[in-house]
């Protein structure tokens, strides 16, 4: 892996910097009539070693992010830090270069169509002037590690969706790259497709130590496999943290939104009393709704209700209707305070 | 049909295959540079430079309006200057290649531009230079679609060979002039118009043939 070592470019920082640092950065594109504001003083920290989601409606921002990450766009304001180095001050050259460290994967794919699987891997280690023969080789590895090693000589066209992914995945890794970019990357797959590429990219997060960052719309892949979250809505960053806390405790709109049950009841019933309750996963034992009921002598009404696997604790989570006697109420709120039941009351 | 005939159709024939084979080589020689540039410099190429793509546009519109009969006359005395004389295939190579590389240049633009455009941000993502988007990424993924424009573009220039036979230009075209409309002899004519359809199928099918023989899109 000698040649990797010239592809570093700037100073390497061996502190406790984070890998990638985003300050208030800012994107509006001028083209049309009317200048649209794609992304506004986004400010984020992603520490080496993250699984780092960013969660948000489409239209939100999130792609514009992505791509001002490693320059695909160039923002109009603000900084990307990536390894201590500031993209924005590097020449067209070293950008290129820099590139090399930081990879990217698309909900799309985008294989090369007239080239099989262990060519499309080989193309980076072309474009980094890595010798055909060794190039060939680590391709070959690496397609062994996403599970297609038999399957080197196929096209794009005989590969099914999770296959293709697992490609693009291996192409991403050809370079050695300190992180690897998520563009929707599993929107285009089935759910059990959607889970063996998360657990693809969850292996290579632990054993390679690749930093990854996931954009989505889709509240279950951050569970699945984020340790943190943004939230982003109409050009900003709303609510970020640890993706338990904001899973117990979403504070904005938006998040509310992505990780309530979906269920249309709860359209129907509009106008009571509601209250989401949240088990950590130490009460998840508990028989927490008939110990409520037996000691409160109220019904509740559950309205909704599932459980996720978040950092390999169970959470659950329940939406439940409140009894119009006022009363009752109150001794449910009560019980929920006295057991540290987390809650929240949702309109 | 007596042997003299046939010998000169065979003639004919080298001489419209002669004329049409270098013809297409230097219109691509040509093109293929100028559909490269038109398709990077759009707007939303890989390198957008609106004043070169603006002028070599409007040049090329120029070019491709003028019908070939007229062209034929009107680059006469250039056609002179470098070949020494205006009638026979070797001075007609001039004027077909005028023709034939703006033409040429819009088949290969239209086939760069379908190539997907995530495919391109992907090798932009891998920290591709533009040179090695056009050679790794633009020209090899546009093949199958570059190949069916070549031989659109042979029958094309085939085409304008036999019209350049009303100024003497050689081959086929001229033998169907002279025959066929100088001397009213119908059957030559008509021996000349098959041979032309002929010569069109053959490049028509190998090229539709090739295209889709090498084309990984496709499975087989």
């Amino acid at each position: 892996m000698k040649e990797w070592a010239s592809l570093f470019v700037g100073k390497k920082e061996t502190g406790e910097s984070p890998l990638i640092e985003l300050k208030h950065l800012g994107k509006t594109f001028r083209d049309g009539a009317k200048p649209v504001v794609a992304i506004k003083d986004i400010n984020l920290t992603i520490e080496d070693g993250d699984i780092f989601g960013v969660i948000g409606l489409s239209g939100a921002g999130k792609s514009t992010l992505i791509r001002c990450i490693n320059f695909l766009e160039k923002p109009t304001e603000g900084q990307v830090i990536f390894d201590g180095v500031d993209l924005g001050s590097l020449k067209h050259s070293e950008l290129l270069r820099t590139r090399q460290r930081m990879s990217m994967i698309f909900q799309g794919f985008n294989l090369l169509a007239q080239r099989t699987a262990l060519e499309n891997v080989c193309y980076p280690l072309e474009i980094a002037h890595v010798k055909r023969k060794a190039a060939r080789e680590k391709a070959r590895k690496l397609l062994e590690i996403v599970g297609l090693g038999d399957r080197e000589k196929a096209y794009p066209s005989q590969l099914s969706g999770g296959q293709k992914q697992r490609v693009a995945i291996a192409r991403a890794l050809a370079t050695d790259p300190k992180v690897l970019l998520c563009d929707e990357a599993t929107s285009a797959l089935d759910p059990n497709t959607t889970r063996s590429i998360l657990e693809l990219l969850k292996k290579i997060n632990a054993e390679m130590g690749v930093t990854i960052i996931v954009i989505t719309h889709e509240m279950k892949v951050i569970e699945q496999i984020c340790n943190r979250v943004a939230v982003i809505d109409q050009s900003h960053i709303v609510e970020q943290g640890l993706v338990k806390d904001v899973f117990l405790a979403p504070k904005s709109r938006i998040a509310r939104e992505l990780i309530l049950p979906q269920t249309e009841a709860v359209e129907e019933v509009h106008g009571e009393r509601k209250v989401r309750i949240v088990f950590d996963g130490n009460s998840a034992f508990e028989p927490v709704i008939s110990n409520l009921t037996l000691e409160c002598h109220a019904a509740v009404n559950i309205l909704g209700a599932d459980t996720k696997n978040i950092d390999g604790k169970a959470y659950g989570q329940m939406l439940l209707q409140l009894p119009e006697d006022e009363n009752a109420q109150s001794r449910i709120f009560n019980y929920l305070n006295t057991r540290k039941i987390p809650y929240e009351e949702v309109c | 049909m007596e042997s003299r005939m046939i010998q000169e159709l065979i003639k004919g024939c080298l001489e419209t295959l002669y004329m049409v084979g270098v013809t297409t080589l230097v219109a691509y020689l040509i093109g293929m540079p100028l559909g490269v540039i038109l398709c990077v410099t759009d707007k939303n190429g890989i390198c957008p430079l609106r004043p070169v793509n603006l002028l070599l546009g409007v040049i090329i519109n120029i070019l491709r309006s003028v019908p070939f009969l007229i062209l034929l006359v009107a680059v006469m005395p250039f056609t002179r200057a470098i070949v020494g004389k205006t009638y026979g295939s070797g001075a007609t190579i001039v004027p077909l290649v005028i023709a034939a590389a703006p033409f040429v240049a819009r088949m290969v633009e239209s086939s760069l531009k379908e190539v997907d455009a995530g495919v391109i941000e992907a090798a932009e993502s891998m920290g591709s230079s533009r040179l090695q988007i056009i050679w790794k990424v633009l020209l090899p993924e546009a093949k199958p679609s570059l190949i069916v424009g070549g031989a659109i573009g042979i029958t094309t220039i085939l085409g304008y060979s036999a019209m350049a036979g009303f100024v003497g230009g050689g081959g086929l075209g001229t033998i169907a002039v002279n025959y066929g409309y100088y001397r009213y002899d119908n059957q030559t004519m008509l021996v000349t118009v098959c041979l032309l359809v002929v010569i069109v199928q053959v490049f028509q099918e190998l090229g539709m043939f090739i295209a889709k023989h090498t084309d990984r899109r496709i499975t087989h």
